[in-house]
């Protein structure tokens, strides 16, 4: 089977203008690091493979995640985990509830539970389960976004700026650690950021962005 | 489903609108089978001029709404101007936003209790001041010129106005423009209006407009305040719909569609005026004047917004002293003695009444939530999101005047045979309620983080699942806040329950207004204060409900 991330021939237009244009494969445990100024629209190509493309756009071509093709697929269906520059836990639900929401259903409680919570001492969160969220240090709140995504079992990872909200230490931390369980895991990765020690850490193919429609 | 909600919703909304006036324009032209009478005839518009009081009835209309709307305005835009970011304006808004629930017409029976010639104003001047020692023989009350009923439409629409001026500045950022505008030497005052106000105007339109044609049309308040001979023309409009004689009616109806010409009339004048101040307002901004009044205009108008508020709670006051008032003669301040007699009276009833009050509200309530919910959530899952016509359409039954199309639905509904009572009562509630609580919780649904819902997807959520598990929990308060909107709305029906609920459906609201007439203070503080009663307690529930709910999620209280 074909594994990995293809994009094949995608374009994203805007007012029936190109806006951005990719074709590549990124393969298991492969970065993608998308770069360019802000406004060109890197935060668009995720939402068109998340699927969550906003009405005023349009995009074209096709996305392949191990062999399937997902274009079509609504959202929920296309187990693509994705990480924003805020960590947007649930604000109403506890750190485990957060967890226990992105776990696929089936098994037992205790079973989910135990998951849980060999997944919080995993990232030096053990005991957190019952904490609410608000009361958690960024860092803290970064790496129970991580967990929470990796638990729903993604076949594939995109980053939206995703460290730019932390400061310079705990960014290169929570970076490696998201690298590490992606290479781990052989997920394919595609980030897009604007920082370029981001694509260096990244250590893997690199595309720079340019506004296609400048006029 | 879902995608058929947004057209149901509007059915429902504007169906009876539509319908009402259309129930209205049939007798007005003589057409009215029930009676036995069939048209076309102009003989009900003959009917309607040759009524002596047509021409003072329509002037005060005109001329008690157009002063209500203005000054509300002007309070409001100055309070804003010279104190919003303050400690006093945050003092103020706190104050005006529960009496925003108030139902007018027990802030008019405050108000009337407070100002009439045996009031408490006269009680505590009197004898000192005015060596008055029986109430004197002056018409303050129901004044000739309405001066009464625009104060007590004032009160009630300068809370509304004001929190609907906050709302509008959240997207102007008028912090940074005042800073600006201070840096260049201007005022607070004159900095405020002519940096931000322009912004905030086009935001608040609407809402002024429906305050102008509520202002020009409502009934409870007339009744209460305003003069009676003659009446305004929505008080005469009603007296002649609930005459026994049936061919009244038909006079009544063309008095409606005059009426609905009228408010057309007034919102084209108030647009002129827009476009007048406009056009000196940008002369005035090139010119270049930093003001000079900015302070004593700034007292004063806080003045004015702090007795706006104070007129309502004191009124609210003189509800509940009257309500246990035993024998209180003039000028003491204070009764003689107090009984639990009036409650001991009409308590029980008021209580039963208070039940059918909350069914209809509950049910209207729980009706527009489900609709207004599924609209936003049509919107959000289309990715369209309301258009400029789809806000005037939602504003339109508040814009239409009551008693254009609230008689004519009356009269199809006795035409159809259909039985009147409490479920078509019901309906004519939602038409009101609908559209507050779909302004009240569109903004806060639609500033959600829809990236809540993006991540929720990547994690396998359907978006049934996302709905009901993260995104209601969430909004838990805006949501309960707009169905306190709702109840405070649907008890404050007047018209409505009393046409369209034919006196078989009577909530606290028709029983306070029934009692006005009779002069019971007593009767009435008991009412007053239970109508008052009713609109509030979901207001604090409201505020109660999340911050229990949600005690240890504190990321849900910013």
């Amino acid at each position: 089977m074909n594994k990995g991330l293809i994009l094949r021939d995608l374009c994203i237009l805007r007012d029936e203008l190109p806006l951005i244009e990719v074709d590549y494969d990124i393969k298991p445990g492969e970065v993608l690091t998308v770069m360019g100024p802000s406004g060109v629209g890197k935060s668009t190509l995720l939402a068109f493979i998340t699927g969550t493309l906003p009405s005023v756009f349009r995009g074209m071509g096709t996305v392949i995640l191990n062999g399937e093709d997902i274009t079509m697929r609504p959202p929920h269906k296309r187990r693509i985990g994705i990480l924003f520059q805020d960590d947007l836990l649930f604000p109403h639900m506890s750190v485990g509830a957060n967890l226990a929401f992105g776990i696929p259903a089936g098994g037992s409680m205790s079973s989910r539970g135990g998951t849980i919570d060999a997944a919080l001492v995993d990232v030096g969160l053990g005991g957190y389960s019952d904490r609410d969220p608000a009361t958690l240090s960024g860092g803290q709140k970064a790496r129970v976004a991580l967990v929470r995504m990796l638990l729903s079992d993604p076949n594939a990872l995109l980053l939206d700026e995703a460290f730019s909200r932390l400061d310079a230490e705990l960014r290169a931390q929570v970076r490696d650690l998201v690298f590490r369980v992606a290479k781990e895991r052989e997920l394919p990765v595609l980030m897009v950021t604007h920082d370029a020690e981001d694509a260096k850490a990244a250590g893997g193919k690199i595309i720079e962005l340019e506004s296609l429609s400048k006029g | 489903m879902l995608r058929l909600l947004p057209a149901l919703t509007l059915l429902v909304m504007l169906g009876p609108v539509i319908a009402g006036l259309w129930g209205t324009v049939l007798p007005a032209f003589g057409h009215l089978p029930a009676a036995g009478l069939s048209g076309p005839t102009l003989d009900p518009f003959r009917m309607l001029f040759d009524w002596q009081g047509l021409g003072a009835a329509s002037r005060l209309s005109l001329i008690t709404g157009l002063i209500a709307t203005l000054l509300s305005l002007i309070i409001v835009a100055f309070i804003t101007a010279g104190w919003s970011g303050t400690r006093s304006f945050r003092v103020l808004e706190r104050l005006l936003s529960p009496l925003l629930s108030v139902p007018h017409a027990a802030a008019a029976f405050g108000l009337a209790f407070l100002i009439m010639p045996s009031g408490w104003i006269a009680r505590l001047i009197s004898p000192t001041l005015t060596r008055w020692d029986r109430p004197p023989d002056v018409l303050i009350l129901q004044d000739p010129l309405g001066l009464a009923m625009i104060a007590g439409l004032v009160i009630k629409e300068v809370p509304f106005l004001l929190l609907m001026t906050i709302a509008a500045m959240g997207q102007a950022q008028p912090r940074r423009s005042l800073r600006v505008a201070q840096a260049l030497g201007y005022g607070r005052l004159s900095g405020w209006l002519k940096t931000v106000f322009p912004r905030v105007y086009s935001q608040i339109r609407l809402p002024i407009y429906v305050v102008l044609a509520y202002s020009m049309s409502v009934v409870d308040v007339a009744v209460i305040l305003g003069p009676s001979t003659p009446p305004t023309l929505s008080v005469q409009i009603v007296k002649w719909m609930s005459d026994p004689d049936l061919s009244m009616r038909l006079t009544g109806a063309a008095a409606a569609l005059w009426q609905l010409a009228l408010v057309v009339f007034a919102l084209g004048l108030w647009w002129l005026g827009e476009r007048l101040v406009g056009r000196w307002g940008r002369h005035w901004i090139a010119s270049g004047r930093r003001g000079q009044f900015d302070a004593p205009i700034c007292i004063v108008s806080l003045g004015l917004g702090a007795l706006s508020a104070g007129a309502v709670l004191f009124g609210i006051f003189g509800l509940i002293v009257w309500s246990f008032a035993g024998f209180w003669s003039f000028p003491n301040v204070w009764p003689d003695t107090f009984t639990l007699r009036s409650w001991d009276r009409h308590g029980p009833n008021a209580l039963a009444t208070l039940g059918e009050t909350f069914l209809v509200a509950g049910i209207v309530v729980g009706l527009a939530l489900a609709l207004v919910l599924g609209c936003l959530e049509a919107e959000h899952r289309s990715g369209r999101s309301l258009s400029r016509r789809g806000l005037w359409l939602m504003y339109l039954p508040l814009l239409v005047p009551q008693t254009a199309f609230l008689p004519g639905l009356q009269t199809l509904l006795l035409n159809v045979g259909a039985d009147i009572g409490r479920l078509p009562v019901i309906f004519a509630h939602l038409v009101f309620v609908l559209p507050y609580v779909f302004l009240s919780l569109g903004d806060p649904w639609r500033s959600w983080d829809v990236r809540l819902a993006t991540v929720a997807n990547a994690l396998g959520a359907s978006p049934n699942r996302i709905f009901w598990q993260v995104r209601l929990p969430m909004l838990t308060r805006p949501i309960l806040t707009s169905v306190a909107v709702g109840i405070a709305v649907s008890v404050g029906q007047y018209l409505a329950t009393l046409l369209i609920g034919g006196g078989r459906v009577s909530t606290l609201t028709t029983e306070a207004m029934a009692l006005a007439s009779g002069g019971d203070r007593r009767a009435i503080g008991v009412y007053g204060l239970m109508q008052t009663f009713a609109a509030l307690v979901p207001f604090t529930l409201a505020l109660l409900i999340p911050t229990l709910l949600w005690r240890n999620r504190r990321g849900l209280h910013e």
